[in-house]
């Protein structure tokens, strides 16, 4: 496999989404949602979980952690290939952006897409998260239309390197690797 | 002893009054989701007493924490939306305006109407349930709603 993507494994391959919100019910929902568009989804209900699910937490996270068990501060070296990160905006302890700003700041997480879900329509809210790189704002109650959005982020993302035990050099990104008609061709399925 | 047809009418008045959202819920729902509906309902409700008790208690303090007031409101106002309930959530926006100003007599009127409103959807919702089984029951299949 020299890494070019053909059009059946794009569309066979499964794209594995990390969601969090604090709302059980919002979870509920998006969880859902997110499986009726057959993507695998992982739902936590912080930002802290997030971040050590991501195998990224460091000192200061683990000081803001409210739960009874420590967090270990050695960084989380086990396989988990997240394609799209979907988040609650406010959210005690650390919010969306928050959250969105670590991911972007981490030089093995800041390919994976981001997305934010506030039920406050704020327009410096949404500026700033577009700004500090959030691929899509969704207004809840999240619909069906907004989860169908998500799926160029996907494609997008699945070719770019987001494991820190991933090889650099071999991969190239897709755009390089296929030929113009193929690119064409891919994106019809969409 | 309502008809099948009658039944059916009464669902889709309950269901379209619940707003585009609880329709929306209803569309998640298929054959390998069958309780769906039901599961996101009764977390509802689950959630939303245990809110309404966080938010009596937490205005009966002697120093009553407005933040915490609101972010109790915050959230009610969050499931209320997802589920379809707009008249509660509407309740909640009045609400955290009086959290704002501080002002007490004013969360406690929110609240007093919060939970009136909370059990006129609650009813409705568990009208809607109680109308699903009896069509069911009745040998009818439960109306597509657009």
């Amino acid at each position: 496999m020299n890494g070019i993507i053909t059009n059946a494994e794009t569309t066979t391959m499964q794209f594995h989404v990390l969601a969090v919100d604090d709302s059980v019910i919002d979870r509920k929902l998006i969880e859902r949602l997110l499986k009726t568009s057959s993507y695998q989804v992982t739902v936590v209900d912080s930002g802290v979980k997030a971040l050590e699910y991501l195998g990224l937490v460091d000192d200061e996270i683990a000081n803001t952690n409210t739960d009874s068990n420590p967090i270990s501060t050695i960084k989380n070296h086990h396989e988990v290939e997240v394609n799209l990160i979907i988040t609650d905006y406010c959210m005690p302890g650390i919010n969306g952006y928050d959250l969105l700003r670590k991911i972007k700041e981490s030089t093995t997480l800041k390919n994976i897409p981001v997305v934010i879900m506030s039920s406050e329509n704020i327009p410096s809210r949404i500026n700033n998260c577009l700004e500090q790189g959030a691929e899509e704002f969704f207004l809840k109650p999240v619909k069906q239309s907004d989860v169908n959005k998500l799926k160029p982020h996907l494609m997008r993302g699945k070719g770019k390197e987001n494991q820190p035990n991933f090889v650099v050099n071999k991969r190239k990104p897709m755009a390089e690797c296929l030929s113009p008609d193929r690119i064409r061709t891919k994106y019809n399925y969409i | 002893m309502a008809t099948v047809g009658q039944l059916q009418k009464q669902f889709v008045d309950f269901s379209t009054s619940l707003y585009r959202e609880f329709i929306q819920l209803q569309k998640l729902q298929d054959e390998s989701n069958p309780d769906f509906v039901f599961e996101v309902v009764s977390l509802f409700f689950e959630d939303s007493e245990k809110l309404l008790n966080n938010l009596a208690i937490a205005l009966q303090q002697q120093v009553v924490d407005f933040k915490q007031v609101d972010a109790h409101v915050h959230q009610f106002k969050g499931s209320s939306s997802s589920i379809g309930a707009h008249r509660v959530k509407n309740m909640c926006v009045a609400f955290r305006n009086f959290c704002e100003e501080k002002n007490l007599d004013g969360c406690l009127r929110c609240l007093q109407q919060i939970n009136h409103e909370y059990c006129l959807v609650k009813n409705k919702l568990e009208n809607v349930f109680r109308l699903e089984r009896q069509i069911l029951e009745a040998g009818g299949t439960i109306p597509l709603i657009a």
